[in-house]
């Protein structure tokens, strides 16, 4: 039986690790690759990083942190952020990506998911969705839109069709962020979990709210969701990979144990 | 020297990494005559096998992997390795190499009933939608960590434990025609063959190069392996 997946988020700003609240303020907080070796020997299923450097040419910081990572640990992790063109996609792969995630590039040229799946295979490509409780209106029927810029950018797109229409792009995942619930650790956005993962046939990722191992539980069950993103609970050290994941097991939840030598 | 064969399948170097993070080296080819005479051989591969297979028969790749399986090389199929060694695949309706009786087949979303699903997830899920009258589909790909019901005994599988789990990404499954070549079961929607073999030719569905430790052991033990 398939587990669910728990998935430590790393953003990385030019080679270092970092963690922002409401993507502002970052802090430095590590060495990328030690941070993935760390997570993957903790029992982390997958591994997400957000290249959140703002200039494109330092971009190859980048690549060179994937590859390291690639060499370091051998379960999967995927790579967005800044990811723009076929080439970016081809970048990240070739270094040692499993998965390659696009965002705000996909919602301005959506071809790029299936040029990407076409050129990689649907599962190499993960559609990263930023939404925002907006209310139902006009053109938005679902009350959640798709916005950019962490936020800033409202892009009147209506969450539950852009998510279908990734699915029909060819995008092999869905990376769901609840830009009002990210930073809050008062748990995931439930609902909009519910809806995008009950109208899609590929795998969502939970992602934003996580502060204790309850909210896990509730968004793999109740929400739906295949996977959970989480990011401060564990940099920090408030909770260990092992504290969640015996928590889930202890809730029914079918998760890979961690393995000891 | 270890061969991985490339026919244009997805990234090789994940397979090259592992490998050689267990010490042992090996090369990226495609060219037929070093698979054709390799000491061992890796065909990892992601992507649709028909496009897999259109690239092996212009590069004359399928001769030299039916003449290494006859040659007794060991040789070690991954994922979309382990679908092109059945006789067709129902991905592009493609005729695939035929080193083990059977076909490849799709994962279908309506493929699993609810109750195959994780009971405590079933049962929560069941009690919020059972007004809303959703039904849940079995997800494709199959993607995540799943484990594997050892149902023979190989050499590849020492040191694993009941508990093991690998990570699968695939839309396509195995389906030997004959029992007896089949090495590992998993369960998603259906019982599937996720780890096939016989006489020198072993292949897993699972990516042994992303699963961790257990996966890093079959590989090592393949690299050992002398059938």
């Amino acid at each position: 039986m398939l587990s669910k997946r728990v998935i430590p988020c790393l953003d990385v700003r030019e080679g270092k690790t970092t963690k922002g609240i409401k993507f502002e303020n970052n802090v430095d907080i590590g060495d990328p690759v030690e941070m993935a070796r760390f997570y993957y020997e903790a029992g982390a299923d997958e591994l997400v990083f957000y290249d959140i450097t703002a200039s494109h040419e330092k971009r190859n910081i980048m690549i060179d942190v994937v590859r390291r990572v690639a060499e370091t640990i051998f379960i999967p992790f995927s790579v967005g952020g800044g990811i723009r063109t076929l080439e970016d996609m081809r970048a990240v792969l070739l270094a040692g990506a499993e998965k390659v995630s696009v965002n705000s590039a996909a919602v301005k040229n959506p071809e790029i998911i299936s040029q990407g799946a076409k050129a990689f295979g649907n599962q190499c490509v993960v559609l990263g969705m930023d939404v925002k409780q907006v209310g139902e209106k006009k053109g938005i029927p679902s009350g959640y839109e798709i916005v950019i810029n962490g936020g800033r950018t409202y892009m009147g797109l209506d969450a539950l069709e852009w998510a279908k229409k990734g699915q029909s792009l060819g995008a092999g995942e869905i990376c769901l962020n609840s830009i009002d619930a990210d930073g809050t650790k008062d748990g995931y956005e439930m609902n909009l979990t519910r809806l995008i993962s009950d109208n899609v046939s590929i795998p969502v990722i939970a992602s934003g709210g996580a502060g204790k191992p309850e909210h896990l539980a509730d968004v793999l069950t109740k929400g739906c969701a295949d996977a959970a993103l989480i990011a401060s609970m564990v940099h920090y050290g408030t909770y260990t990979i092992a504290d969640i994941k015996a928590h889930l097991k202890q809730q029914g939840i079918k998760i890979r144990k961690i393995l000891t030598n | 020297m270890i061969v991985i064969v490339d026919y244009g399948a997805g990234n090789l170097t994940s397979v090259k990494r592992a490998v050689s993070y267990l010490g042992y080296d090996s090369v990226i080819t495609g060219d037929s005559k070093k698979i054709a005479t390799a000491e061992r051989i890796i065909f990892p591969g992601v992507g649709a096998a028909g496009a897999a297979m259109e690239v092996m028969q212009q590069r004359g790749i399928d001769r030299a992997l039916k003449q290494a399986f006859a040659s007794k090389i060991p040789m070690l199929g991954i994922c979309v390795g382990c679908q092109i060694i059945m006789d067709r695949s129902e991905e592009n309706d493609a005729a695939c190499l035929g080193l083990i009786k059977g076909e490849a087949k799709a994962f279908l979303n309506n493929m699993a009933e609810i109750s195959l699903l994780d009971k405590a997830v079933d049962e929560t899920y069941r009690s919020i939608n059972s007004e809303k009258n959703v039904q849940r589909y079995l997800k494709v790909p199959h993607m995540g960590w799943n484990g594997l019901d050892v149902v023979q005994p190989h050499l590849l599988f020492n040191g694993i434990k009941p508990e093991d789990e690998f990570y699968f990404v695939h839309s396509y499954f195995p389906m030997p025609v004959d029992e007896s070549s089949i090495y590992g079961k998993t369960e998603y929607g259906i019982q599937f063959a996720s780890a096939i073999g016989k006489d020198n030719l072993f292949a897993t569905q699972f990516h042994l190069e992303k699963s961790g430790e257990p996966g890093l052991l079959i590989l090592k033990n393949f690299c050992l392996w002398k059938p």
